[in-house]
């Protein structure tokens, strides 16, 4: 399957809002169709969420980090403690119209399992990652020798939570494998904007420094 | 406990030096039998007309009720929050205490510009049934005979309790509740009334307590009753006919129940193995140590504010909850399709009520499409932590408020 012909475009929505905001939130929120029951995985601090409520849209979340869901509950959203890996099975089948998982994949231990887990209780997932195929990374570990960080991934191998990278690539296989289908996806610069359509595959997965995957069950749209 | 140091002076000459641990009596029988029947708080009457059907079969006729109300009622009756109250606590959430003169129990939560802040929501606390401060137990008087109730008092449950607060609130008029809130056993109730009556509950706060008793609680409990039990003054629960009341044995009871209260690291923290008021050990069974001059204070206290028997009665209506117990052992069916929204609330040093419990009502909350926030709060103060200044949980819980607020078109609190 070849991601340009899932791809959409963007109609400048990062452009127009992209202030403080992150640019794959404003991206992922804009995915979401208001009114929806949407579950973030892996929420943080509830960015994410807070854009979603915002715009009127029903959002629960999940987090790892004690001080996240803390940070979240002050905010007042409906944010609970818990992991991805271990979680996501509590929830019943068709839950919520679109569970997020918003740079989380790579730190899950299961990303098959848990990718699989999004399109039990979500109808639809969105997933984004950072592109471990992305110029820069690579140049480090064939230039450099050692494993790359970006101003996005800071931490060095010893101390990163992220343990299962993948590349665009990479991704795009996993769901043909898993028969996910992909409804649109979006590949981001260094700088969160999307790159264009009608570039080859290999050039998003060189110069896409993330990516956003809207995926929907595969049977239900045979 | 906040204050406790400052309210004995933990170096003074409050605790009794001799080898007695029998405490002082301060209050007087008839002052204590005066807050069991008529108490310095509002009351509600329930008539003859008006029973209260227990989980045990019996209809509880006439009863009484005793209250405490803060803030105002607003126009649309939108803005009351019921609070509810801990195995040992009562109605005195935000009022210096009838009986011991102390303040308030939840005053960290409770007050102007509190998290429960009473100049925008209007706060009522009620005693529960089989208590001992007002409202109908097994220290009233039984109409049917003019004696005090003792054990022929009918055994009640969490489930009945929420049933008495149920007919309060209607008969103060009020339909919905904007929040119920509630730690421990107060906790319960909360979870209970969501069960019982989702609609009428907009926003639960339900703190350091489970949906059931576990095992190693109800153990817990056994060795309460049994310490009052094994006190000859307890009398077969009698001890009013007489006068008297079994200090001892509710004193250990206490004792023993305020250790689960608090944690490991909680008491090395606050006592570790200081001495009290010597240098070196006496050679006697005297409260050498700190720690066992607190909990001898704690005892004694105690005893001077609380019935026995009604301590029996509480403790076997928190070991007989389990909400999924009557939803067929599937606790997501006792909030299927609920509105309300939930805030849970766990410590990390709290082993009587440990995370997991949290963990499984938000499972099960989650699997019924619930929504609800949970937070576990990283503290060494153990189950009490709820009572306490932690600033952390008491921000939560202000936020919680404020969002359900927003929701229900109620003005913000004014901080």
């Amino acid at each position: 399957m070849s991601m340009q012909q899932q791809a959409l475009p963007l109609n400048g929505v990062v452009t127009e809002r992209g202030r403080d905001y992150r640019a794959d939130h404003l991206l992922v929120a804009e995915m979401v169709t208001r009114g929806a029951k949407v579950l973030d995985v892996g929420c943080g601090d509830g960015d994410l969420l807070q854009i979603l409520e915002s715009r009127g849209i029903d959002g629960r979340g999940i987090e790892l980090s004690r001080e996240g869901v803390n940070h979240c509950v002050a905010k007042g959203l409906a944010v609970v403690q818990g992991d991805a890996d271990t979680d996501l099975s509590n929830y019943p089948d068709d839950a919520f119209d679109y569970v997020i998982l918003s740079q989380t994949l790579q730190a899950t231990r299961q990303p098959k399992i848990v990718l699989e887990n999004l399109l039990r209780i979500g109808r639809r997932a969105i997933v984004s990652f950072p592109n471990f195929g992305f110029w820069r990374m690579r140049l480090q570990l064939l230039v450099g020798g050692h494993m790359p960080r970006t101003d996005n991934l800071p931490a060095t191998w010893y101390e990163t939570p992220n343990i299962h990278f993948c590349t665009i690539k990479d991704f795009v296989q996993l769901c043909d494998e898993i028969n996910v289908k992909m409804e649109r996806a979006v590949a981001l610069d260094s700088y969160g904007r999307p790159l264009r359509l009608r570039l080859p595959w290999w050039f998003w997965n060189m110069f896409g420094e993330q990516g956003v995957f809207l995926l929907s069950r595969a049977e239900k749209v045979r | 406990m906040p204050g406790w140091k400052q309210m004995t002076g933990l170096t003074s000459n409050v605790t009794p030096k001799s080898r007695s641990t029998k405490p002082k009596r301060t209050i007087q029988p008839e002052e204590r039998s005066h807050e069991v029947d008529h108490p310095t708080s509002k009351l509600a009457v329930f008539g003859v007309d008006q029973p209260l059907r227990l989980d045990c079969g019996v209809d509880l006729s006439p009863f009484q009720i005793a209250y405490q109300t803060y803030g105002e009622l607003n126009a649309d009756r939108s803005n009351a929050i019921l609070v509810c109250h801990a195995l040992t606590g009562d109605q005195h959430v935000a009022n210096r205490h009838p009986v011991t003169g102390k303040p308030g129990w939840w005053e960290t939560m409770v007050g102007p510009g509190r998290p429960l802040d009473t100049s925008s929501y209007f706060i009522i606390c009620s005693n529960v049934i089989g208590g001992c401060m007002g409202s109908t137990g097994p220290a009233s008087i039984n109409a049917a005979t003019g004696k005090v109730w003792g054990l022929d008092f009918p055994i009640i449950t969490i489930p009945d309790m929420v049933r008495a607060q149920a007919m309060l609130i209607d008969q103060l008029g009020i339909d919905t509740l904007f929040a119920v809130v509630g730690g421990s056993m107060g906790g319960m109730q909360a979870l209970q009334w969501t069960a019982a009556y989702p609609a009428r509950v907009f926003a639960a706060l339900a703190i350091a307590c489970a949906t059931r008793h576990s095992a190693q609680n109800i153990a817990f409990h056994e060795l309460g009753r049994q310490a009052v039990m094994a006190d000859p003054d307890w009398d077969h629960g009698r001890y009013a006919d007489k006068g008297a009341h079994p200090h001892r044995g509710l004193a250990v009871a206490r004792m023993a129940a305020h250790i689960t209260y608090l944690s490991d690291a909680a008491l090395h923290r606050k006592f570790g193995r200081r001495m009290q008021d010597r240098d070196l050990p006496t050679f006697s069974f005297d409260a050498d140590f700190q720690v066992e001059s607190y909990l001898r204070y704690q005892g004694s206290s105690f005893v001077e504010r609380f019935d026995a028997n009604s301590y029996l009665y509480l403790t076997r209506a928190m070991d007989y909850f389990d909400i999924a117990a009557d939803h067929d052992g599937v606790l997501a069916e006792a909030f299927r399709a609920i509105k309300t929204r939930f805030c849970v609330v766990s410590f990390t040093s709290d082993w009587l009520f440990p995370t997991p419990e949290s963990r499984a009502l938000v499972h099960a909350l989650n699997a019924s499409g619930a929504r609800v926030s949970f937070a576990e709060i990283e503290t060494d103060r153990g189950h009490d932590a709820f009572l306490l200044d932690v600033p952390e949980f008491l921000d939560i819980a202000r936020a919680f408020l404020e969002s359900a607020g927003k929701a229900r078109g109620l003005t913000e609190p004014r901080s």
